[in-house]
């Protein structure tokens, strides 16, 4: 697309600017995102250039946002709009789960809902209470919903590309403290029910997603010098779940840990383990591991960094996996 | 907008009405009489609505029906103001709002699938304009306010109509419904059902206002308060809203005279007095006089309206009484546009399991 690096949130606006250039049904609209750009300026600039018919402020309420944005699409048109922060979607999760999620299903495919739902979710930016939350699961858990993350700025162009155009509502998870990691934008479409192999390697793979993809990454980097081959794979898509990405690499590894940062019990690493358990049972070397946020409310912003997975306590993890052949003598051929 | 009536934020203290509760024409009404021949239409549409009601009623006791809410009293709402719709306009109903749905068009066996708990929507709403009904109380009142925005900014001329309970207003929906209405100058009509409680709550304990009309003032919606038990009431204050281009909050006062659904137990909460004042106040019989006093209704057309009605209900237990295929591979059907891996394999354990 051009050779230029562009931040995340730059990759998202364009995102946006390209799809509404593009289709004359698609809105954009939200609390503050209309002049002001949104809190995160990923929508820096829209209203100037589209008009304020077609990207706009809201009322303060998202219930409001989602329910109103669920008519203009029963109506034929396609909304983008904006949760401000992770936690501040909750009043809006009746419209989603209840209406959102479902009216293709009750209407038997007479109705869809072409709706995208953008949610800058997680920690790590020395945020309050209610601004960090990571709501992965309550999604990802709701059939019909189409769950998506970006670890990278190629993607996030990408996958809000196709979010967009996708017929069905797409909850589109924005790892916040990733929005100013810059990256190159490529031309390549990317699928929307397709995890990628960010980096080779031969003895574990490391899944992660979103926020935690940068800390994968350097985990295998620093994990080189144990002697360790880790394998990264990026979900990207959290709903539908690419089987087939994940367990091919698993089988090739033998081993694998599964990392986000949200709360571990009931959570999203919760159905990789298993999953992965299911069909790869016997090409597993050891229990399939997770490294999550421990299972308390999101902490105040002076303790975040002991509650958010980090290179050690992921390397520790992969060490716990009893690698050394020669103890434990039970690495596959 | 009628030339006769200035649209005010400020509903007025006495319900408005066209007829009194004998039939006889309120002197001094603002609001428009309809034609003679919409008339005949809204008491035509009552009287097979009420049949419909009461087959209704009766299969659930045949077990045809899961559950069925009943909306006996409130016909003149139902009718009154789908009836107001045009074609090219939307309606987004409740689950009590069924005889709306005939009302509208929508095969009766189909609106009463989701109550048979053959699949949550029967029918299609894009065809009859209906959205599907709405069993979280107020929810519909934003996909209304979206909707008519979205035909706004299309440039459609199309107007909204959503039906909500005395009980829907208290949900935070609503108010948020008003308020991006109120904002946007929305095409869309609130009509409110007061039918007295929500389940068993009384409006005491519901409301504080002096009307749930007055709900619309602080959020620059024009408010009126109508009695829900005049059809001829109801279908000009909701022509005249639709009409308005902008929104609108109708208050109906009006009765369910059957309990919340065939599984609750009315007596509970309230007594055979208060029913039997309501049922004096009967919208059905309140047009029939009337119009029997104009001579637009005699005998023959009466016992036509009548045969109509028995051959709609007999139409209704024919098609339900009927038992209907079901097909399970259709629970992974409309999951997603193109179903993912994980239902394909789903969807082929089922059929295994099945074979
Ligand atoms: C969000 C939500 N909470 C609770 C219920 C359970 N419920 C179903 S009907 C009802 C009462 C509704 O009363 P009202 O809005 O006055 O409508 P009516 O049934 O009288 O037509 C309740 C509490 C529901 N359907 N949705």
């Amino acid at each position: 697309m051009s050779g230029v690096p562009v931040s995340m949130a730059g990759a998202l606006n364009r995102a946006l600017a390209d799809a509404l250039a593009d289709d004359p049904a698609v809105l954009v609209f939200g609390e503050d995102v209309g002049p002001l750009g949104g809190v995160f300026r990923v929508t820096d600039g829209l209203a100037a250039r589209f008009g304020e018919a077609r990207v706009f402020d809201t009322p303060l309420a998202e219930s409001g946002i989602v329910g109103t944005a669920i008519g203009m699409a029963m109506n034929g048109l396609r909304p983008v709009v904006e949760m401000q922060f992770d936690a501040f979607a909750y009043p809006a999760f009746e419209q989603i789960t209840s209406h959102l999620a479902k009216m293709r299903n009750r209407t038997r495919g007479r109705v869809s809902l072409p709706v995208v739902i953008r949610v800058p979710y997680g920690g790590g930016i020395g945020g309050v209470e209610h601004h960090c939350d990571s709501s992965e699961a309550y999604y990802a858990h709701t059939p019909g919903l189409t769950v998506v993350t970006p670890g990278t700025p190629d993607d996030a162009y990408h996958l809000l590309r196709a979010s967009i155009a996708s017929p069905d509502p797409v909850i589109f998870l924005e790892p916040k403290r990733r929005y100013w990691t810059k990256g190159e934008l490529s031309d390549v479409a990317v699928p929307m029910d397709r995890a990628v192999v960010r980096r080779p390697g031969a003895d574990v793979t490391l899944i992660a997603y979103g926020p935690l993809m940068a800390t994968a990454l350097e985990t295998a980097e620093a994990a080189v010098e144990e002697g360790w081959e880790v394998e990264v794979v990026d979900l990207r898509s959290l709903s539908p779940f690419d089987d087939a990405t994940v367990c091919a690499s698993v089988r090739r590894t033998g081993r694998a840990v599964v990392v986000h940062e949200a709360s571990g019990f009931g959570g999203y690493g919760a159905e990789v383990v298993a999953r992965v358990t299911e069909r790869c049972f016997h090409h597993l070397h050891a229990p399939v591991l997770r490294v999550t946020g421990f299972d308390v409310p999101y902490p105040p912003p002076k303790l975040e960094e002991h509650h958010l997975p980090g290179v050690d306590r992921i390397l520790d993890a992969i060490a716990r996996l009893q690698w050394d052949d020669e103890v434990v003598g039970c690495r596959g051929a | 907008m009628s030339p006769t009536r200035e649209r005010t934020l400020l509903p007025t203290d006495e319900p408005l009405s066209l007829l009194d509760k004998d039939g006889s024409p309120v002197a001094g009404s603002p609001l428009v009489m309809p034609d003679d021949d919409v008339l005949l239409e809204l008491h035509r549409r009552m009287v097979v609505g009420r049949r419909f009601d009461t087959q209704a009623t009766a299969l659930t006791r045949q077990g045809r029906l899961a559950v069925y809410p009943s909306s006996r009293g409130q016909e003149a709402c139902e009718v009154g103001s789908v009836l107001a719709l045009r074609p090219a306009d939307w309606l987004f109903p409740t689950y009590r709002d069924t005889v709306a749905l005939v009302t509208r068009g929508v095969d009766p066996a189909e609106a009463l699938t989701l109550l048979q708990g053959d699949w949550h929507s029967g029918y299609d709403p894009c065809a009859h304009r209906v959205g599907p009904q709405c069993t979280p109380l107020a929810t519909n009142t934003l996909h209304a306010v979206g909707f008519a925005h979205a035909a706004r900014l299309k440039g459609e001329d199309t107007s909204v109509l959503v039906l909500l309970g005395d009980g829907a207003t208290s949900e935070g929906d609503t108010h948020e419904a008003l308020n991006f209405a109120g904002v946007w100058r929305a095409p869309v009509v609130f009509l409110v059902q007061n039918n007295g409680y929500a389940i068993s709550v009384p409006m005491s304990k519901q409301n504080a206002a002096p009307s749930l009309a007055h709900k619309g003032i602080g959020y620059g919606v024009p408010s009126v308060l109508v009695d829900g038990n005049d059809v001829a009431a109801v279908y000009a204050v909701v022509r005249e809203a639709l009409e308005s281009g902008g929104p609108t909050l109708i208050e109906a006062r009006t009765y369910r005279i059957e309990a919340h659904t065939n599984a609750d137990d009315a007596t509970r909460y309230r007594t055979p007095d208060e029913v039997a004042a309501w049922l004096d106040r009967d919208p059905v019989d309140r047009i029939e006089a009337y119009l029997t006093s104009r001579g637009l209704l005699d005998a023959a057309r009466r016992s036509a309206v009548a045969a109509e009605a028995e051959e709609f209900a007999a139409r209704v237990r024919a098609e339900l009484n009927a038992d209907r295929p079901r097909d399970p591979a259709a629970l992974f059907e409309h999951v997603y546009a193109t179903p993912t891996a994980q239902l394909r394999e789903q969807a082929a354990a089922l059929a295994e399991e099945l074979a």
